[in-house]
């Protein structure tokens, strides 16, 4: 007895196509889903105790990062500035401000501003910030245009791949030590070369690969092994 | 047959939450203490614990009394605790342009952007009151503050103090430098004030007397602190410093 129409027959292996096709494609969405900034928070401000403007701090005082970061070129934590840091200027500028209030506060109870951590990399990744300092990782390599940020944000994924794009790779971004806290550095062109030695370079790579012998850059091997970042 | 059905859908569902479980971003929060991390343990809610008063963390022996005082008995000492090389003045530099520049300007005139901004007038280097002081004020300064300056104490290690007075020190030798100072070789890198112009080809002197030439926002982009290429337009008489 025939009980379905010979048309079905077409129907279940476009089915089968069908299923495979929708398998690849949930797989292809949850990889796109698990990279946006849904789950990374790249790109995403959070709410702070006080709206702290790195744009106006950087980009309009000319502050250097490391008036607030003191701890970034010998330490593995860049260092939140204490509340006193604030007050440096703020005991005398925008003294009324209520958008500081939470800072005066502080600073009269002595109880730590509780900021959110926006660069909040995952607890077994053991990271330093002074190596990549000492081998000339500039600042906005990893953290971007700062400099323009009225509220701060991770600009990365702060996931593993990003990580390795550069481990694999050092020589990509690598920059004169002397470059590093600068937030409008450019990699060298033709129209703008970069003198490091006495030797004038017009391309990055070229240059990069001599930082790496220069700053004494250990193999991507081991930059590359497990236990450099994971302990 | 419908309980196998139901078997397997639990068993696939099971499986299903097992794996995303793994895809939680914020897992890597493990029970431990981070720099700045907050505890529950103690009561001010700090995991990192505040100094004793009267004790003496390791490596705050601090023996040699001048280099952490900057003062022989109670008088400010006009004296270097450590040999001022190249490095020490580099060094010096870069710590002012972080640190002092802010207020007291990249050539130590006291209107840096923060004042230009409304803080009380800086001290000027050049003038006859401050030039006169020993480096051991400076340093005293920066360790305690003055005035309406705030102390440094916890942003400059002693050592750097040291570099910064240092580099005061070169600032004020520049400003009264002639070009006989400099050494013959030497006098080809520096040009004379009046002809130097900003990046945007505005004339210095007219740049400095109208208290930079941008807006609010303006930065000298391109230029860091530390940066040896563009030519630092604070700083003319570069190279009459004591080497």
């Amino acid at each position: 007895m025939q009980i379905f129409h010979r048309s079905t027959n077409t129907i279940s292996r476009a089915t089968i196509f069908g299923a495979i096709f929708i398998v690849a494609v949930l797989l292809w969405a949850s990889i796109q889903f698990q990279r946006s900034p849904y789950v990374t928070y790249a790109e995403v401000a959070r709410p702070q105790p006080a709206p702290f403007s790195h744009q106006h701090h950087v980009a309009g005082l000319g502050i250097d990062c490391r008036y607030c970061h003191t701890s970034i070129e010998t330490s593995s934590f860049a260092g939140i500035p204490p509340t006193k840091t604030c007050m440096n200027c703020h005991s005398q500028i925008w003294t009324g401000a209520p958008m500081l209030e939470p800072v005066r506060e502080s600073f009269r109870t002595g109880k730590s501003l509780v900021w959110n951590r926006v660069n909040d990399l995952p607890d077994f990744v053991y990271f330093n910030h002074s190596i990549h300092i000492n081998k000339g990782v500039g600042c906005n390599t990893c953290h971007e245009p700062v400099d323009r940020m009225p509220l701060m944000y991770n600009f990365a994924s702060l996931q593993m791949e990003w990580c390795l794009d550069c481990h694999r790779a050092p020589e990509k971004y690598l920059r004169p030590r002397d470059q590093v806290f600068n937030m409008r550095y450019e990699q060298p062109s033709s129209g703008k070369p970069i003198v490091v030695d006495g030797k004038s370079y017009t391309e990055q790579l070229s240059l990069g690969t001599d930082l790496v012998h220069k700053y004494n850059l250990r193999s991507v091997a081991d930059i590359t092994s497990c236990s450099t970042c994971h302990r | 047959m419908s309980r196998r059905l139901y078997l397997r859908g639990t068993l696939l569902a099971t499986s299903a939450l097992l794996i995303l479980s793994g895809c939680r971003q914020d897992m890597h929060n493990q029970p431990k203490y981070v720099p700045y991390r907050s505890s529950e343990f103690f009561q001010d809610g700090l995991s990192e614990r505040q100094q004793l008063v009267h004790t003496v963390a390791r490596g705050e022996l601090h023996e040699d009394a001048y280099l952490y005082t900057g003062k022989i008995g109670i008088k400010e000492g006009d004296r270097f605790p450590f040999p001022i090389t190249q490095a020490v003045m580099e060094r010096g530099r870069e710590r002012y342009d972080i640190y002092c520049s802010p207020c007291h300007s990249r050539v130590g005139d006291g209107n840096g952007m923060i004042v230009k901004r409304g803080y009380r007038q800086a001290a000027n280097f050049h003038d006859q009151k401050y030039a006169s002081q020993t480096v051991g004020h400076y340093y005293d300064v920066i360790s305690h503050g003055s005035g309406a300056m705030p102390d440094y104490g916890a942003q400059i290690d002693p050592p750097d103090r040291w570099a910064i007075a240092a580099y005061i020190r070169a600032l004020q030798y520049a400003r009264n430098g002639a070009m006989s100072d400099v050494p013959a070789d030497q006098r080809g890198q520096l040009k004379d004030q009046s002809e130097m112009t900003t990046k945007d080809g505005v004339p210095l002197l007219r740049a400095i007397a109208s208290g930079g030439n941008g807006g609010p926002e303006s930065v000298p982009v391109g230029t860091s602190p530390t940066s040896p290429h563009p030519p630092q337009p604070g700083e003319p008489q570069e190279g009459t410093q004591k080497k």
